[in-house]
């Protein structure tokens, strides 16, 4: 069930652009997918009106505890980061879809972040590593700034890492790391800045692995009832908000 | 303890003042999970035209001061859809549904609203003659008196129930658009729609929303919603509903006192999913506090 409920910043991490916030709820945590996002009430202020979605980076039931890892690139994704210990974010949540489950135990998975795309991709590792199978990661940045918890993804699995100006892993695109012509895989579940995402979708059809993105639409309401986000696919316009974030690349027209 | 009804004509009797405003509220499932939709006074589900549409491309939504602009377009799956698949699974929610009957010709609209008038758990209609975002859309008909006469005329011959007519704040002179909406049938008028509005990225040098102009709406536009409330109440008979950046009791109140029988809210409900209920509450309280018995006796209760 969504729900809305004030969690309690309870312990945070700060980067040059980015910002990890571990919140504390005082009631149980509702059941959570991996793909899941909140909408995150930022102020009454005049720029920043409507909520934020922030995709869930980790969860954890027992301490009744949500990660997310903010990048700051407006006012609202700077209020969010400034928040300090112990103040509450009031926060809607678990929203959207989530990302599918392979079958087989057996699958080879891949998980490719692009900037703070990272952030849904540790959280569906440990689901993957859970159900019995072996996560990969191919991580990409701008520079090594942009790649951040590295140790918690190491963790759960295999780490490759490209940035752009090679000051960390190989030098390039994620597309272009080595670990693609390595090992093979029967599944690619990513999320990052679109042009990242419609490389890694041209790459899984050109090898017929099955693929599915998480998109980041603009939004409004994130409950599926304004149809601000919609993503124009072979079924037509399509809520991201509900329908979403998380689509098979077979759906879109890109 | 207050009395909350509020008693439309035509037999539209709301249990409270609170109703959602259409194109925020989905048809009211998307909120379940918040509120009790039994304690609002009415859910105005999304503009349902005769044929399906896909509505207007992406971006469709910017953020502006205090509220935001949208191009949806009426994005919807079409009046036939409505009665066979969604109509079943709302039509007992206890509270009134009320369909926003939206078109881009006179034909259009007064066979949805044929349609709507079949349907036995549909008290009322709001004939959407203002949505700024499609092309030959409502909004021609809601700008001028001749073109409000046509089409609520037409409807009114094949629609017998409560019918409310939505006004455009896009006009010179609103309460004349009132005065011709009452005097062709309607039995009450809501204000405003949103407000003709446009964004534009700087950076990027390029217009936010793929349609350049928007609708806008939220918390900005209340002043002048308020305005366009007391008005058309001063000008009409029929009750006025009002609309245009509610969030909160407080809101609520003036827009009763301006001369409102009962508002809407739309915008708000993305800040707090929970925010009709609380509105709800918040205007019983304030009656408690001012020793008012009937919650419609705040309606045009303004001393000036
Ligand atoms: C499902 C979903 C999950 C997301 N997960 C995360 C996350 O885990 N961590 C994170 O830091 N961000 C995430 N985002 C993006 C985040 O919501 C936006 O960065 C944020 O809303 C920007 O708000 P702002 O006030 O800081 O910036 P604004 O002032 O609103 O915008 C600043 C700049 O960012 C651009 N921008 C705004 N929103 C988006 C968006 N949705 N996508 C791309 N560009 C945008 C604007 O066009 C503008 O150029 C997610 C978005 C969605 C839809
Ligand atoms: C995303 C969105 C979609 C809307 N769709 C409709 C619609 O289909 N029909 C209609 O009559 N009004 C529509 N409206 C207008 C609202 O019903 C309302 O008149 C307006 O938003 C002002 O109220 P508010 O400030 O409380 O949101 C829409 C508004 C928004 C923000
Ligand atoms: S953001 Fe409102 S429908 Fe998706």
């Amino acid at each position: 069930m969504k729900k809305i409920t004030d969690f309690r910043l309870i312990e945070k991490k700060e980067w040059a652009k980015s910002t990890y916030l571990l919140l504390q709820s005082d009631e149980p945590l509702e059941d959570i997918k991996a793909g899941q996002f909140v909408q995150v009430k930022v102020d009454d202020a005049a720029n920043t009106y409507l909520r934020r979605p922030i995709s869930i980076h980790d969860v954890d039931y027992q301490n009744r505890t949500i990660t997310l890892l903010v990048q700051r690139v407006g006012e609202g994704t700077n209020k969010i980061s400034d928040t300090e210990i112990n103040d509450t974010l009031n926060i809607i949540y678990p929203l959207g879809n989530g990302f599918t489950m392979p079958e087989d135990k057996d699958a080879k998975v891949v998980l490719v972040g692009g900037g703070i795309g990272i952030a849904p991709m540790y959280y569906l590792g440990k689901v993957l590593k859970e159900k019995g199978l072996e996560p990969v990661f191919v991580l990409g940045g701008r520079s090594k700034e942009d790649l951040i918890m590295l140790d918690k993804f190491s963790s759960v699995g295999e780490v490759y890492i490209t940035t752009n100006d090679g000051s960390l892993g190989e030098q390039g695109f994620v597309t272009q790391h080595s670990v693609w012509k390595e090992k093979k895989f029967d599944m690619i579940y990513t999320c990052g800045p679109k042009p990242m995402m419609m490389a890694v979708a041209n790459l899984a059809r050109e090898n017929d692995i099955c693929c599915e993105v998480s998109l980041e639409n603009l939004m409004a309401c994130g409950l599926g009832a304004c149809l601000c986000c919609v993503e124009n696919t072979i079924e037509g316009h399509v809520c991201v908000c509900k329908e979403g974030p998380v689509m098979n690349i077979n759906k879109l027209l890109w | 303890m207050v009395n909350e009804t509020i008693q439309l004509n035509k037999g539209l009797t709301l249990k409270n003042p609170v109703m959602t405003a259409s194109g925020t509220f989905g048809y009211g499932e998307e909120y379940s999970d918040f509120i009790d939709l039994s304690q609002i006074g009415g859910i105005l589900v999304k503009g349902t035209t005769l044929n399906h549409r896909e509505g207007n491309p992406y971006p469709r939504m910017a953020e502006t001061p205090s509220g935001m602009l949208n191009a949806v377009g009426l994005q919807n799956k079409g009046i036939d859809h409505f009665v066979e698949t969604i109509y079943p699974r709302i039509k007992d929610i206890d509270t009134n549904i009320i369909v926003n009957v939206s078109g881009s010709t006179i034909e259009d609209y007064c066979a949805v609203a044929e349609k709507v008038n079949a349907l036995e758990n549909i008290p009322a209609i709001e004939l959407n003659v203002s949505c700024p975002n499609v092309k030959q859309g409502g909004m021609a008909f809601g700008v001028t008196t001749s073109g409000i006469e046509q089409v609520v005329s037409a409807v009114r011959k094949v629609y017998d129930k409560h019918l409310i007519v939505k006004l455009s704040p896009n006009v010179t002179s609103i309460a004349d658009l009132a005065l011709a909406a009452e005097a062709s049938g309607a039995d009450s008028v809501s204000l405003i729609n949103t407000l003709l509005g446009m964004a534009i990225d700087a950076e990027k040098r390029r217009p936010k929303l793929s349609t350049i102009t928007g609708g806008l709406s939220g918390a900005c536009v209340k002043p002048i919603a308020l305005r366009m409330v007391w008005q058309v109440a001063k000008a009409v008979k029929i009750p006025v509903i009002g609309l245009g950046g509610i969030s909160s009791a407080t809101d609520a109140i003036e827009f009763l006192l301006a001369g409102a029988s009962a508002i809407e809210i739309g915008t708000a409900n993305f800040i707090d999913p929970a925010i009709t209920v609380k509105v709800a509450k918040g205007i019983v309280e304030y009656c408690e506090r001012h020793g008012i018995k009937n919650v419609s006796d705040l309606t045009g209760a303004l001393e000036v």
